[in-house]
Parts: C-alpha cells; sequence; structure tokens
C-alpha cells in the first residue's frame, strides 16, 4: 500500500505517457524486425511464412547489379566522406575558437545550407548543371556524385567536429606554446590528435548520410551509375521481390556497425 | 585597442576565412549556384523534348497557377498543381500534428527514465533516424500493403475478409510519414525537456494544480522552443518528400517534390519544373524565416 502511495506521487509521471512511449518503440522496430524475419523466408511471399533460408541473400548476393551498384555506392560514400570530412575539419577550425567576427553567420548559413533547402530542389539544381556540364564536356563519370554528396556531407561532418573543438581544453595548446612549440607543431602534436574522435565521428555521420541518399543521386547519375538505393528504387517499378529485404537487411547491417562505432567514439570523449 | 593587438585579430579573421574558404566554395559551387540556375532557368521557354531554349518567357511561372484549357486554348487556374500544392500543405501539418502527440509522450519518457537507461532509449530513438528512409518506407509498406503483413494477419484471424486497401491512399501516405519523420520532432523535444527543472512541477502540484494543469500551465510554455524546433525540422522535410509518397501514394496521390520531379521526366517542362521549385524554396524559407523569428523573440522575452 505504502508501495502505491509513493508511486502516484511520482511528480514526473503523466498518465498515459508510458503506454504511448512503449508503443511508439514497438510501432518503429517492429516493421524493421520484420523486414528482416522476412529477408530469411523460404517462400516467395513476403507475407506468409514458410521457414528459414538464405535462398534471398544468395539471389541478392548472385545479381550483378546489385554487386555493381553496392560498389558505386561504396565508392562514393567513401570518397564523399574523405572529401568532407577534410573540408569540414578546417571550416571547423577556422570558425571554432575565436572572437565573433563580421560574416561568421554567413559562413554557418552557407555550412547548414544543405540541411535548410529541401532536398527535392537541390537535386533539380543539380540536375539542371550536370545537364549543362555533360553536354558541354562529354564527361560522364562519378565525379558529379562525389561533388554533390560531398556538398550536402559537409554539414554532417562538421557539426560533430566542432562540438569536439570546442569541448576541448586550449591549455595544453597554451602549455605547448610556452614550450616552444611552433604553431604548426602545436597543431600537429596536440591539437589534431585531441581532435581525431571528431573527425572519426565526422567521417562516420558523412558516410552514411552519403550511402543513404536517394533523391539527388537519382536525379543526377548517369545511366549505370546506379547506387544500392538508387537500384532498390527502380526495382519497385516492378514486382516486389524479397531479395529487397535481403539488400535492405544488409544494408542496415552495415550503417547500424558504423553507428555504433561513432557512438562509441563519441562515448569516449566524455 | 593597441595596433599590434588590432594586427592580431585582423590575422584571425583572414586565418578564419582561408581555413573556411574551401569547404565555401564547395558548397557555393555544388549547393548554392546550382539554386541560382533553377531561378534562371524558370524564366525560360520549355525545348520540345524537354530541356530549354535560351529565350525568356514566363510560361514556367504561369504554368504553376494557370494552364491551357485543353479544348479553347483559353486560360483558367491550374487547379490540378493548386491542389497538389495543397494537399502537401495539409498532408505536412498533419504529419507534423500527428508526431508531436505521439513524440512528446516519447520524449517525456526517455526524459524521464534513469540516466543510463536514458541513454538507451535515446539511442534506440536515434538509429531509425540514421538508416535508409527508403528502407524504412519499404519496411511500413511491407506491414500495410494489401498483401503485406497486417492485412494477412487480421485475414487469418477472421476479422476481415478483404484487405483494407491502404496503400496509394492518403492514410498509407500518413502512417509513412509519422513513422519516417517521428525521430525528428522526438529529438530536439527530449533536448528541450532533458533541460526542464523537474523541482517545476513539485511546485505545481503544492499549490494544488491537477495534472492537466501542469502540462498545460507549467511544461507545455517552458518545452515550446522544442516543439516549435521540432514541428519546424518534420514540416520542412514533409513538405518536399518524395521518396514517401512516391512509394506510398502512387501515381495519383503526389506530393509537391513528385509534381516537380514529372516536369523533369515524362511532363517536359523543365521551367515549369523550376518554377515549381522555386515556390517550394520560397514556401520552405519562409518556415524557416519564421521559425528563426520566433526563437530569437522568446530569447528577448526571457
Amino acid at each position: 500500500m505504502a508501495d502505491r502511495a509513493k508511486r502516484s506521487f511520482a511528480v514526473t509521471d503523466l498518465p498515459g505517457f508510458s503506454t504511448i512511449a512503449i508503443l511508439v518503440f514497438v510501432a518503429l522496430y517492429a516493421p524493421i524486425l520484420i523486414m528482416t524475419l522476412y529477408s530469411f523466408n523460404a517462400g516467395q511471399s513476403v507475407a506468409s511464412w514458410e521457414g528459414w533460408s538464405l535462398d534471398w541473400y544468395r539471389v541478392a548476393w548472385g545479381n550483378e547489379e546489385v554487386k555493381k551498384a553496392t560498389l558505386i555506392s561504396l565508392q562514393v560514400a567513401a570518397a564523399a566522406a574523405v572529401l568532407s570530412t577534410a573540408l569540414a575539419t578546417l571550416a571547423a577550425l577556422g570558425t571554432t575558437r575565436r572572437r565573433n567576427f563580421r560574416g561568421q553567420t554567413f559562413i554557418y548559413v552557407m555550412i547548414n545550407q544543405p540541411l535548410m533547402v529541401p532536398e527535392i530542389v537541390t537535386a533539380v539544381a543539380l540536375l539542371l548543371v550536370t545537364a549543362a556540364i555533360k553536354k558541354a564536356t562529354g564527361y560522364s563519370g562519378l565525379g558529379y556524385l562525389i561533388m554533390a554528396h560531398t556538398a550536402f556531407c559537409i554539414p554532417f561532418a562538421y557539426l560533430p567536429i566542432r562540438a569536439r573543438l570546442e569541448g576541448m581544453d586550449t591549455t595544453l595548446e597554451t602549455a605547448a606554446a610556452d614550450l616552444y612549440a611552433s604553431s604548426w607543431q602545436t597543431f600537429r602534436r596536440v591539437t589534431l590528435p585531441l581532435l581525431m574522435p571528431g573527425i572519426f565521428a565526422g567521417a562516420m555521420l558523412a558516410f552514411v548520410t552519403s550511402l543513404d541518399d536517394v533523391v539527388i543521386t537519382e536525379f543526377i547519375k548517369s545511366p549505370g551509375q546506379d547506387t544500392l538505393p538508387t537500384y532498390m528504387l527502380g526495382q519497385l517499378r516492378r514486382a516486389m521481390k524479397p531479395d529487397v529485404n535481403a539488400i535492405s537487411t544488409m544494408l542496415l547491417v552495415f550503417t547500424l556497425v558504423i553507428l555504433s562505432a561513432f557512438f562509441l567514439l563519441s562515448r569516449n570523449r566524455k | 585597442m593597441s595596433p599590434a593587438e588590432e594586427a592580431r585579430i585582423r590575422d584571425e579573421v583572414k586565418s578564419a576565412w582561408a581555413l573556411s574558404a574551401p569547404a565555401l566554395i564547395v558548397l557555393a559551387l555544388a549547393a548554392v549556384a546550382p539554386l541560382l540556375i533553377v531561378v534562371v532557368y524558370s524564366f525560360l521557354s520549355p525545348g520540345q523534348y524537354g530541356g530549354i531554349e535560351w529565350n525568356f518567357s514566363l510560361s514556367g511561372w504561369a504554368g504553376v497557377l494557370f494552364e491551357h484549357d485543353i479544348f479553347d486554348d483559353a486560360l483558367k487556374l491550374a487547379d490540378g498543381n493548386l491542389t497538389i500544392f495543397w494537399r502537401s500543405v495539409q498532408l505536412s501539418f498533419v504529419t507534423t500534428v500527428l508526431t508531436f502527440l505521439v513524440g512528446f509522450p516519447t520524449a517525456w519518457f526517455i526524459a524521464t527514465r534513469p540516466p543510463k537507461a536514458r541513454a538507451l532509449w535515446l539511442f534506440l530513438i536515434t538509429i531509425p533516424f540514421w538508416t535508409n528512409l527508403l528502407i524504412r518506407t519499404f519496411a511500413i509498406n511491407q506491414i500495410i500493403r494489401n498483401e503485406g503483413v497486417m492485412n494477412t494477419l487480421l485475414m487469418k484471424a477472421g476479422i476481415i475478409s478483404s484487405p483494407i486497401q491502404l496503400t496509394y491512399t492518403d492514410t498509407a501516405l500518413l502512417i509513412g510519414m509519422v513513422y519516417v519523420y517521428l525521430p525528428l520532432m522526438v529529438l530536439p523535444l527530449f533536448a528541450t525537456i532533458d533541460r526542464f527543472d523537474m523541482r517545476l512541477l513539485e511546485a505545481g502540484y503544492d499549490l494544488y494544480a491537477s495534472r492537466w494543469q501542469v502540462l498545460r500551465r507549467v511544461i507545455l510554455p517552458i518545452v515550446k522552443p522544442g516543439i516549435i524546433a521540432g514541428s519546424i525540422l518534420v514540416f520542412v522535410p514533409c513538405l518536399g518528400a518524395y521518396v514517401t509518397p512516391r512509394i506510398l501514394g502512387g501515381g495519383k496521390n503526389m506530393m509537391i517534390g513528385n509534381f516537380i520531379e514529372l516536369q523533369f521526366g515524362q511532363g517536359k517542362n523543365w521551367p515549369l519544373g523550376a518554377a515549381l521549385s522555386v515556390t517550394l524554396l520560397i514556401i520552405v524559407t519562409i518556415a524557416l524565416l519564421a521559425y528563426v523569428r520566433t526563437i530569437s523573440g522568446e530569447r528577448k522575452d526571457g
């Protein structure tokens, strides 16, 4: 009885909130888990269960188009992650830990611009530009995709790097300078090593963001440049087959591994 | 200020720009300049097989609002286009409200857990946020399709005799968008609730407030910035949504994003597509500016 009275006095409890929250978590994960489960289904159907099998993984693995799309996805994501992280690191060094200056807001707005403009508008804009450049130069390689992905990955790489820089203790750098280290030495031996977890975290977010992109890629890719997401979107026009489940599950697991690494890295910070 | 100090500040500003320059150049080339080109294209006339002709024309912009009658070629209001715009705004608004209604209790729940559990719950919300939107739309589609898990189970249980047709309806689109964008509402809400001083609740109850009064008079006013941030974060991407309506809405239940794409595909009317894109951009900019103004207004008040 005493227990009960105590519980009803928990000030932070609001009636029904916990129930709704639990239902939300169930609703959030049930579709993903069901999709994963059916990727191991033996039958053709995506609704009736006919026993365990790895058939759909075999089908997906044996599909040349899927292999090619995976390769392109990884190439673009790796290039975009490296480039955007390098650019974001420089920009973060330039915009943190100094007094406010004119144009600072302009730089912030520019860096976060890809987060504010609807993706479909950016996609249309890049379609117009790349179509014109393709016509003028005849070049239709992966360069367009890499450039576009680099641009919209910059804010994702920038945020964790900036957060890391702002939380960093400046006394170590002052100590290095007191010991007659040049500013380059201080940067190379003190700032950069301290910043490394932030840089890795930024690179991972950029990589995942690039890997997930559908809309911009769909608009600017040249024929034969399908990434995994655009390949999957294309499959929709045909009948939905369980091998899409298998591909989705693999992509999901891959993203999860990278994200877990990201969370471990950002936890070390504290 | 001494001249030496002034020189030092000048150097600092110079290095700030020099370090930011490479990122700014890439963003200017691959994100900002293309937007200006969209504006230019919206004032050109359409090429016969897609693309554009280089002469000035307002036909793209006229096409946003008006269309030629098929029979007598007279200009009339383009009901279809306006309907799509209006539908998109409505659907985005309803999605925002629904995500708030289920997102607020969720954020509250996470914020009131003990610290260790809180990190875990928060991680559970963040995973869907970072996983592929396309995959999540696929996943929800498999549940609500005619031959999907939900209908199959309900039919097996004998509750319904024929599948509930959800795909290609607004309901499906709403379910999908709430599902996909929910984390964008929960995360900023959590951030504000996390900073909320729970002692205020005790104060409220001590003064004989009911739970409803505490929620309405104490909690909601204080977490308002989080509500606004979450609403903007959901509303803006909803308005420009392309993938979710394409999969769940089908050809008939288009949103602006799909309508824009149509102009560059089958429609072969690039200037109209460009004008529609600029219109969408303007609507989003107004929403963002309103947001910035509310936030800075709040700061002044506080």
